[in-house]
């Protein structure tokens, strides 16, 4: 095999693996900073020995047994020396069962750890973009649009208060597991969201924490497959990103889903995303999640945008509605009440919402008013739009539907 | 076992009338007793108004002392337990408690080291 073939297998288990073996030796060793620098230094090592060497039976393994034992030697130099903290690491690593291979749920007591709620949002989206997802702090920084440095400070402070205010590695108990999944969840969406809908910059979607987001939905499908609203996340976000390569023109601008050319949709994520869904419909237990990916899947059931079953969505935002009522879910109710109704019926609704900040309530309100023949009201609600755009993507879109208006 | 500070705010001004007071001080006695049983207490204590509160400082050379609190503000320091738990969610398990109770937020906080009740 060539060396770039090798490189490039290696950089596949560093995706594959990372979390995984990060996930393994925090458990052995009960420190997040040891776990990290173990691995790093396991795959440092991997990427010496591995072209000349050939990949070994199980790479995963390899790396998890040698990122521990390099570990155990690092800290007996540095205990011998009176260092305390290695002493700690390796009492900790001694006391556990002799079990070394990753178990199933080292990874999701690490997510519970990453996504505490005693953790800052944006602390929570970095940990476990850096240790499940294995990007670099640069990368993080990046995707976030924050300087690195800042980023930096952001993770150690973290890690930091993991350890002194001893936030545990464990699977929360039942009673709290419920409370703590949603805010799991609400991160990986986050993160899908961010890359969906980059808040800022020149670009409309920034594909790889997308797909990051998709890989971790994932995860937590394989690792929670009796909780439905882990598999509604997940189709919600395979559906979403079904519809990616129609969401844009070439040059990058944005179009709506009415205007998009279905036949670009991607009909393998679409295939896996509505059985995601029926699976869920079939226990019984709608939330949040698995109500929006119905409502996603309607759409992806239409084969051309006046095929939609407008009644049906507006039954599932209704649905929403019940189980979270939030401002927003009431915006996207009122688009299906105009596209069942009419916009006169639909802007009443539209106009009782407190959601003046929201870029998408002066777009949808702006489309009623155009619709409604009330050009001049239109041309203000776009301009309040333009104002609050997120990205040159968006700004262009609502600037070029200011211009089609009507002459006032 | 790490040890924790919980502190308790409570507004400035209004103090619940006795009948309610009564009820709430019966329940945070069940939830030391609680505490105890569980083998984290450490202490713990009430405190009496800011107003009662004297600051020494240093400033411009010289040790002052002033009437009044630290910090002026809507909230201040009421009370405060100091808990032995395995790890915070233990720890915020038994905030969540005194907050049910007292309607109150509680901080909670790790110590550095260990100390002695």
């Amino acid at each position: 095999m060539l060396p770039a073939d090798e490189a490039g297998e290696i950089e596949r288990v560093f995706r594959a693996e990372y979390g995984r073996a990060v996930a393994v030796l925090v458990r052995v060793f009960g420190d997040i900073d040891i776990a990290e620098e173990a691995v790093q230094d396991a795959f440092a090592t991997a990427a010496q020995r591995w072209p000349s060497a050939g990949l070994p039976p199980s790479p995963a393994g390899w790396i998890i047994t040698t990122a521990r034992n390099r570990a155990v030697d690092r800290l007996r130099r540095e205990a011998s020396r009176q260092d305390r903290h290695a002493q700690a690491a390796l009492l900790h690593a001694s006391a556990k069962p002799a079990q070394e291979g990753p178990v199933r749920d080292d990874r999701l007591r690490l997510i519970f750890t990453c996504c505490h709620p005693a953790l800052a949002v944006s602390a929570q989206v970095a940990l476990t973009l850096r240790l499940l997802g294995g990007l670099s702090t640069a990368e993080i920084a990046r995707a976030f649009l924050v300087a690195e440095p800042a980023m930096a400070q952001r993770l150690v402070r973290a890690k930091a208060k993991i350890r002194d205010a001893g936030i545990p590695f464990r699977i929360p108990y039942d009673a709290d597991l419920t409370i703590r999944l949603r805010s799991v969840l609400a991160v990986v969406y986050l993160i899908f969201n961010e890359g969906y809908t980059a808040t800022s910059g020149a670009r409309l979607v920034r594909e790889d924490l997308c797909a990051e987001a998709i890989r971790l939905g994932r995860l937590l499908a394989e690792l929670m497959p009796d909780e439905p609203e882990v598999m509604g996340l997940l189709a919600l976000m395979l559906l979403t990103e079904s519809r990616r390569p129609a969401r844009s023109t070439p040059d990058g601008g944005l179009v709506l889903l009415a205007d998009q050319d279905r036949g670009r949709w991607d009909r393998g994520l679409i295939a896996e995303g509505h059985a995601l869904v029926r699976r869920c419909l079939r226990r019984g237990q709608p939330g949040p999640y698995q109500i929006q990916a119905a409502i996603s899947a309607v759409h992806s059931d239409a084969a051309t945008a006046a095929d939609t079953d407008w009644a049906q969505i507006l039954a599932l935002y209704d649905q929403l509605l019940a189980v979270a009522p939030t401002p927003v879910a009431a915006l996207n109710r009122a688009v299906a009440v105009a596209e069942v109704s009419g916009p006169a019926a639909a802007l009443p609704l539209v106009d009782e919402l407190s959601l003046g900040g929201y870029q998408m309530f002066h777009a949808i309100r702006a489309g009623l008013l155009r619709r409604l023949g009330r050009a001049a009201e239109a041309a203000q609600a776009y301009d309040a739009a333009i104002a609050l755009a997120r990205n040159d993507a968006e700004r262009d879109f609502l600037q070029r539907s200011r211009q089609a208006l009507p002459d006032l | 076992m790490k040890q924790y500070l919980l502190s308790m705010y409570q507004p400035q001004g209004e103090i619940p009338p006795p009948e309610v007071l009564a009820g709430v001080m019966r329940d945070l006695g069940a939830i030391n007793e609680e505490i105890k049983q569980a083998g984290g207490w450490v202490f713990s204590g009430g405190l009496h108004a800011p107003e009662t509160a004297t600051v020494v400082r240093f400033a411009d050379g010289e040790l002052l002392t002033t009437d009044g609190p630290f910090a002026e503000g809507k909230e201040h320091l009421g009370g405060f337990w100091i808990i032995g738990a395995p790890d915070l969610d233990a720890a915020l398990a038994w905030a969540r408690k005194i907050t049910g109770v007292t309607m109150l937020p509680i901080e909670v906080r790790p110590f550095r080291d260990r100390i002695e009740g």
